[in-house]
């Protein structure tokens, strides 16, 4: 590896920190409260802003590496299935959306925890879902630090624990002095990064396979599988792929992740603009990526692991500094992924647990001093974990994503539109969702996918039965909203 | 029940409309045309029409309908409760 594809990386770690200390500022002039400001941003995002930080947040490692390649190995199949992603990009938003935040304030809700302890009424809703969150973003959060410090060293040639070290320095550093605002608007520049990373290297793709319909021709001569919906093999039903608008899709409203931001924009204007933003970067980004992968495959054939498609596309198709500049956007789709996690569950820890239980009347000081130590420790934590993960996070960390929104979904959703709902709903919801998951999964490994369609589905669909059920038939209550 | 609200349950019913059209479409093109045997397939832009119609037309056709809902269809509200901060 040289040093051309180097520079650009270090130049736009130098811009990450540069906010982290603009966000430490802002936060020691902020008036409006020390917890509000470093774990919402003061409620202050603007539209672009927002838009951004939840497309980059969202848009993981998985979206960057994994999802190339394995577009690039299962044809445009693949691609389709990740275009269900855009439906994210306004829906979110638009469910949540107004009686979200203006609930969120009336509660002075900080967490989206805050938000359900109010609403339910109950020590048991909050603890469940806390315990949950701060597991399995845990474990998601070490999966992310892995991914990270892995390309460091596939980029550099740097040994993998000197590369995680790097990595998690430079995220630990913005995180711990700006807080959210220093997340948010990294976020922002990260997003950028990978809209203008991907549209180079999509353009460069496309050029070194002689246009898109020469690219197809090879494509069609290697195995026409390649260019229809059902896979390389022919093994993507449709009601598979269809499942995916419930995993990476509509059920995306209830990661925790997601709704903490649908509490942080400034105005409804901020917000529509949001929707728009964030539709378009959405969709533009998985198309681009994920079409680099399927179009990389005439030109660099034979790619054994599919990771590492991204990587080796850029290195061969761009000079060199150009490479750098775009393969800083599968880093930057790390980073503002990790980071998000990282003060996600740091507010559940101070906010969720300690504040709400242990000291409810903690000085400003202790909770500014609380809140900068768990996160670094939890930094700390994480990384020494990453340096040789442990069986059981990776075990836990494939139910993150899925195990999540088939626990909150019900609580946050209906909680917010039914006035019904209640703590027992929520709690048995909860259980049902997060339980049942992880039976099906063992299930699906064993003898294949249940009706054909992806984990999430049974379980999502099993806990909407419990909130309803639970809610209705013990202690039926009307909440007044 | 706060007048917001009216707006938010509106809002929130476009947002589940808009995602089952955006899911009818996507789904109508890709398996109504993609489902063909491969020397059928016609292209546009080089790419599959499957393709081109399910996730790159319908990717078009949603950022627009997105725009004019943000534009002319979502309504601007207050987040503060009335009398409580001034």
């Amino acid at each position: 590896m040289n040093i051309q594809v180097i520079i650009p990386m270090i130049i736009f770690l130098g811009i990450i920190f540069f906010i982290g200390f603009w966000s430490s500022k802002k936060l020691e002039t902020s008036t409006g409260g020390f917890l509000q400001e470093y774990f919402l941003g003061g409620r202050e995002l603007g539209g672009f802003v927002l838009a951004m930080t939840m497309v980059a947040t969202y848009g993981s490692a998985s979206s960057f590496l994994g999802g190339p390649g394995t577009a690039y190995t299962m044809g445009f199949g693949w691609v389709l299935l990740a275009m269900t992603q855009v439906v994210t990009g306004y829906f979110v938003l638009l469910i949540l959306g107004k009686k979200f935040a203006i609930l969120a304030r009336r509660y002075n809700a900080i967490t989206l925890i805050d938000f359900l302890k109010v609403r339910y009424n109950s020590t048991a809703v909050v603890l469940l879902a806390a315990i949950s969150m701060i597991i399995f973003l845990f474990s998601a959060m070490t999966a992310q630090w892995v991914g990270g410090g892995r390309l460091i060293e596939s980029l550099t040639g740097m040994k993998y624990t000197t590369a995680l070290f790097i990595f998690a320095v430079s995220v630990l550093v913005y995180v711990v002095i700006g807080g959210f605002r220093a997340v948010a608007v990294t976020d922002a520049v990260q997003g950028g990064v990978m809209v203008v990373g991907t549209l180079i290297l999509l353009i460069a793709v496309i050029i070194a396979g002689g246009g898109v319909p020469n690219i197809m021709q090879d494509l069609l001569a290697e195995n026409p599988k390649l260019v229809t919906p059902y896979g390389n093999e022919g093994n993507l039903s449709a009601a598979y792929v269809s499942s995916f608008w419930i995993l990476v899709g509509v059920g995306v409203v209830g990661l925790p992740q997601m709704a903490v931001r649908a509490m942080s924009y400034k105005n409804t204007r901020s917000m529509h603009r949001a929707l728009v933003i964030g539709t378009i970067v959405t969709g533009f980004i998985m198309l681009n990526m994920h079409l680099i992968g399927i179009f990389a495959r005439p030109i660099l054939p034979g790619v054994e692991v599919a990771d590492t498609v991204i990587p080796l596309v850029a290195l061969k198709v761009l000079p060199a500094w150009l490479a750098g500049i775009v393969l800083a956007a599968p880093l930057a789709a790390i980073m503002s992924t990790v980071d998000s996690l990282l003060i996600l569950v740091s507010s559940s820890i101070v906010k969720d647990v300690y504040i709400n239980y242990m000291k409810p009347n903690a000085s400003e000081k202790t909770v500014k001093r609380m809140s900068f130590g768990v996160t670094t420790l939890l930094g700390s934590i994480v990384f020494l974990l990453a340096l040789n993960p442990p069986d059981l996070l990776i075990f836990l960390n494939l139910f993150a994503f899925g195990g999540l929104e088939a626990a909150f979904i019900w609580p946050v959703v209906l909680g917010l539109y039914w006035s019904y709902g209640n703590k027992y709903g929520a709690i048995a919801s909860m259980f049902t969702g997060i339980i049942s998951y992880i039976a099906l999964h063992f299930y699906n490994q064993s003898y294949g996918n249940l009706f054909g369609v992806h984990t999430v589905v049974v379980p999502v669909i099993l806990s909407l039965f419990a909130y309803v059920a639970f809610s209705l038939l013990i202690k039926k209550t009307k909440y007044v909203f | 029940m706060d007048p917001r609200f009216k707006i938010a349950h509106r809002e929130a019913l476009i947002g589940v409309g808009l995602a089952v059209v955006h899911f009818l479409w996507w789904f109508g093109f890709a398996y109504g045309l993609g489902s063909r045997p491969v020397e059928e397939y016609t292209y546009i832009l080089g790419f599959p029409s499957w393709f081109f119609y399910s996730c790159i037309v319908g990717f078009i056709l949603v950022a627009v309908t997105v725009i004019i809902l943000a534009k002319f269809i979502l309504k601007d509200v207050s987040f503060e409760d009335e009398g409580d901060e001034v």
